[in-house]
C-alpha cells in the first residue's frame, strides 16, 4: 500500500462510473448459469429470464418498477450520530461506510420514498442488502420512523421491502436497540387503522426479522427468498445435522404458517394494490402501466440521481 | 468449590495456599501457620479488589456467565413470596428455559417473568442453557397480557446467551415469537422493569428487556452479539473476541453512558458470584425503588413515556 495505490487508483476509478461503463454487460445467473443480458435483465425486474431466480434489486430500481410512470418522491430521513461507539475492527466503521457509500451511490441501507402504486397513495421504504448487507443501524431505524411518520401524516398505507444480514454489528447496541424502535414505528402505523405490508426479500435475517420484518398485516415474500432468525450454518453448528432442503426458503415458511404469500416479483405490484385498497374499502384498482400522476405530485423534490437519469 | 475464571488464577493460587496451610495446620497441632495464613488471606483480598476495580469488557464476559452467580431462579426464590408458576404458550409447549408466574414483591402481586439458565448440568440441559425457543417469548406474552388486563406490574430478570438457534424454534416462528413479545413490552399500560442479571443476548433479550426501567447488575452485559461470533464476524477470528467485546460497548457503564439502561446495581468485591445473597438483595431494593417511582404514572402515560424513550434512543454517542 503507498499513496499511488490508497490516492490514485480510486480517482482513476471514480473517472468511470459504474453505469457508465457497465463490469459486465453480461451477468450469469447463479442460479441455472445462464448467460444473461445486463438490460434484459434490468427489464426483467432482475429475475433470470431463464429460471426465474430472483436476484438483488437496489431500492431505487424496484422504486422505479413500482411506483406509476416510475416517479417518486424521496422521504427525508434525518442523519443520525455517524459511529457512535467509535468503533474499530480491522478497519474503521466510518470508512466501511464510506466504501459503501461509493460502491452503491446511496447515502446508506435504505430509501424511503412516497408515490403512488395504480394510483393507490403509499409511502415505501426499501432496504439496500449492498450497502453494508443492509445491516439496520441508526440510520436504518431513523428511516423506518421517518416513513411510519409519513404514513401517518398523509393517510397512507406503507409498504417495506426487507433485505438485510440484521444488525449493524458496528453500532453495537444501538442497533440492537432498533428492533424496539422500529416497533414502536410499525405501530403507529397499524394504530393510525392504517395497513402495513411486509415484502420480505432474499435474505432477511436475525434482528430485521425479529421485529419490523415479521410484524406486517400482510407478509409477503419473493420466492427462494431466504428468511430467518438464526441463519442455516449457525444452526448446523449448533444442532450437528444437516438441515431439510429448502430450509427457511420462503415456500418452507410459508408452509410452516409464518407468510401469507411467496409473489413472484412481476405480480407484487398488482397484488399491492389488490390487497391494500381493499383493506382501505377503495374501487378496485385500473390496471396495466399507469403514467406518472399528473396533478398529485409536485416534481421530484431532489434531483433524479445521477444513476436513474443515465439510464434513459 | 469455588469456581475460578481465567484472569483470576493467581487468587486462585493464593487462596490455594492459604486453604494448604489451614490443612497442614489441622493436621498438626504445633504448627503455628495462623499468621502466614492470616497475611495470605490479606493478600487475597487486595488482589480480589484490584482485579475487579476495572475489569476489561472481556473480563465482564466471563464474570456475567459465571456458573455461579445468582439465576433468576435464585431471585425469584429470594426476593418474592406467594410465587406461583404459570406454564405453557397454549400452542406448542412449555419452554423450560424461560420462567414465569404470578408473586408478591412484599405485598404488592406482580408478574414475573425471566431466563433461566440452570445451576448444574441437569438443570442446565432441561432449562436449555436459557436459551428460550419461539414458546417461551409466547408464554411471556401471554403473561404480560395478563398483567395488563389485571393491572400487575411486570418485573424481567434477563440472562441469557441468546435465543435458540435450533431447527424446530426455526420453523415454529422464532424471529416472529421475538418480534412479539417486544412489541407486547411496548403496548403495557402498567410497569414493565427489567433487570439485566446476567447475559443479555441480542434479540432474545430485547424480547423481555423493553422497559420502562432497564437496569444492569454492575457486571453483567448487554450486546447485539456475542464478542466470539462478532469476532469471527468482523475479524474473521473466533479468538479476537477480547477485541470485540471492547469494540462491542457491552458494558453496564457504557450502556449507561449511551443512555440504553437507566441505572447500575453494583456488585459486591468479586462480583455477585462472590456475594450471592448480598447481590440478590441489591437488585429486591432497586426493583421497590423504581417500581415506587412507575407506581405514580397513569397508566397511558406508562405506554406512551416507554415508546417514546425508545423512539428517541440512540440520538446521541459516545463522547469522544
Amino acid at each position: 500500500m503507498n499513496w499511488i495505490s490508497n490516492y490514485v487508483r480510486p480517482r482513476i476509478n471514480s473517472l468511470f462510473s459504474r453505469r457508465e461503463v457497465p463490469e459486465n454487460l453480461w451477468i450469469k445467473c447463479p442460479e441455472c448459469g445462464q448467460m444473461l443480458f445486463h438490460r434484459e435483465l434490468e427489464q426483467n425486474l432482475h429475475v433470470c429470464t431463464a429460471c426465474d431466480h430472483h436476484m438483488a434489486i437496489t431500492p431505487r430500481d424496484r422504486f422505479q418498477a413500482l411506483f406509476d410512470g416510475g416517479i417518486f418522491v424521496e422521504v427525508e430521513v434525518p442523519t443520525p450520530v455517524t459511529d457512535p461507539l467509535h468503533f474499530k475492527d480491522q478497519k474503521r466503521y466510518p470508512d466501511r461506510l464510506k466504501a459503501a457509500q461509493k460502491s452503491t451511490g446511496e447515502k446508506e441501507a435504505m430509501l424511503v420514498a412516497e408515490g403512488e402504486i395504480g394510483r393507490t397513495p403509499i409511502v415505501a421504504a426499501a432496504q439496500d442488502f449492498s450497502f453494508m448487507g443492509g445491516s439496520m443501524g441508526m440510520y436504518v431505524g431513523n428511516a423506518i420512523i421517518a416513513a411510519a411518520e409519513r404514513a401517518v401524516a398523509l393517510r397512507r398505507p406503507f409498504v417495506l421491502f426487507s433485505a438485510a444480514g440484521g444488525a449493524r454489528m458496528q453500532e453495537g447496541i444501538l442497533s440492537l436497540m432498533q428492533m424496539p424502535r422500529t416497533t414502536v414505528a410499525v405501530d403507529m402505523v397499524k394504530e393510525a387503522g392504517l395497513p402495513y405490508i411486509v415484502v420480505l426479500t432474499h435474505p432477511t435475517t436475525g434482528g430485521v426479522t425479529a421485529s419490523y420484518a415479521m410484524l406486517g398485516d400482510v407478509q409477503i415474500a419473493e420466492p427462494n427468498a431466504l428468511i430467518c432468525f438464526a441463519g442455516p450454518r449457525v444452526i448446523e453448528q449448533t444442532i450437528r445435522e444437516k438441515l431439510p432442503e429448502g430450509f427457511q426458503r420462503a415456500e418452507y415458511l410459508l408452509d410452516h404458517g409464518m407468510l401469507d404469500r411467496v409473489s413472484h416479483r412481476k405480480d407484487l405490484k398488482d397484488e399491492l394494490v389488490t390487497i391494500l385498497r381493499m383493506l382501505l374499502k377503495q374501487s378496485p384498482a385500473v390496471r396495466g402501466d399507469l403514467p406518472a400522476p399528473e396533478t398529485t405530485l409536485p416534481a421530484p423534490a431532489k434531483e433524479p440521481s445521477t444513476k436513474e437519469a443515465k439510464k434513459e | 468449590m469455588t469456581n475460578y475464571l481465567e484472569f483470576e488464577k493467581p487468587l486462585a493460587e493464593i487462596e490455594g495456599k492459604a486453604e494448604e496451610l489451614r490443612a497442614m495446620a489441622r493436621a498438626n497441632e504445633e504448627m503455628d501457620i495462623e499468621k502466614e495464613a492470616a497475611a495470605l488471606d490479606r493478600k487475597a483480598e487486595t488482589m480480589l479488589q484490584d482485579l475487579y476495580r476495572d475489569l476489561t469488557p472481556w473480563r465482564k464476559c466471563q464474570v456475567a456467565r459465571h456458573p455461579d452467580r445468582p439465576h433468576c431462579r435464585d431471585y425469584i426464590e429470594a426476593l418474592f413470596n406467594e410465587y406461583t408458576p404459570l406454564a405453557g404458550d397454549r400452542n406448542f409447549a412449555d419452554d423450560h428455559a424461560v420462567m414465569g408466574g404470578l408473586a408478591r414483591l412484599g405485598d404488592m402481586p406482580v408478574m414475573v417473568i425471566g431466563h433461566e439458565k440452570g445451576h448444574d448440568t441437569k438443570s442446565r440441559i432441561e432449562r436449555n442453557f436459557g436459551m428460550a425457543r419461539p414458546e417461551g417469548y409466547r408464554k411471556a406474552i401471554r403473561l404480560m397480557d395478563m398483567a395488563d388486563r389485571f393491572g400487575l406490574p411486570v418485573i424481567s430478570l434477563v440472562d441469557t446467551p441468546g435465543a435458540y438457534p435450533g431447527k424446530g424454534a426455526e420453523e415454529r416462528g422464532q424471529s416472529e415469537a421475538i418480534a412479539r413479545s417486544t412489541e407486547k413490552c411496548l403496548s403495557l399500560r402498567v410497569p414493565l422493569v427489567s433487570v439485566i442479571i446476567g447475559e443479555g443476548g441480542s434479540g432474545g433479550a430485547v424480547a423481555f428487556a423493553t422497559g420502562n426501567t432497564v437496569m444492569m447488575l454492575e457486571h453483567s452485559i448487554y450486546s447485539v452479539i456475542s464478542p466470539e461470533g462478532c469476532a469471527s464476524i468482523l475479524w474473521k477470528d473466533a479468538e479476537k473476541m477480547r477485541e470485540a467485546a471492547e469494540a462491542l460497548r457491552l458494558t453496564a457503564q457504557d450502556l449507561k453512558a449511551l443512555g440504553v439502561i437507566d441505572r447500575i446495581i453494583s456488585e459486591p468485591i468479586g462480583g455477585a458470584q462472590r456475594g450471592r445473597e448480598d447481590t440478590i438483595r441489591a437488585v429486591g431494593k432497586a426493583l421497590e425503588v423504581e417500581l415506587k417511582a412507575l407506581s405514580e404514572k397513569k397508566p397511558d402515560a406508562l405506554r406512551k413515556d416507554r415508546r417514546r424513550k425508545y423512539l428517541d434512543m440512540g440520538s446521541k454517542g459516545l463522547a469522544a
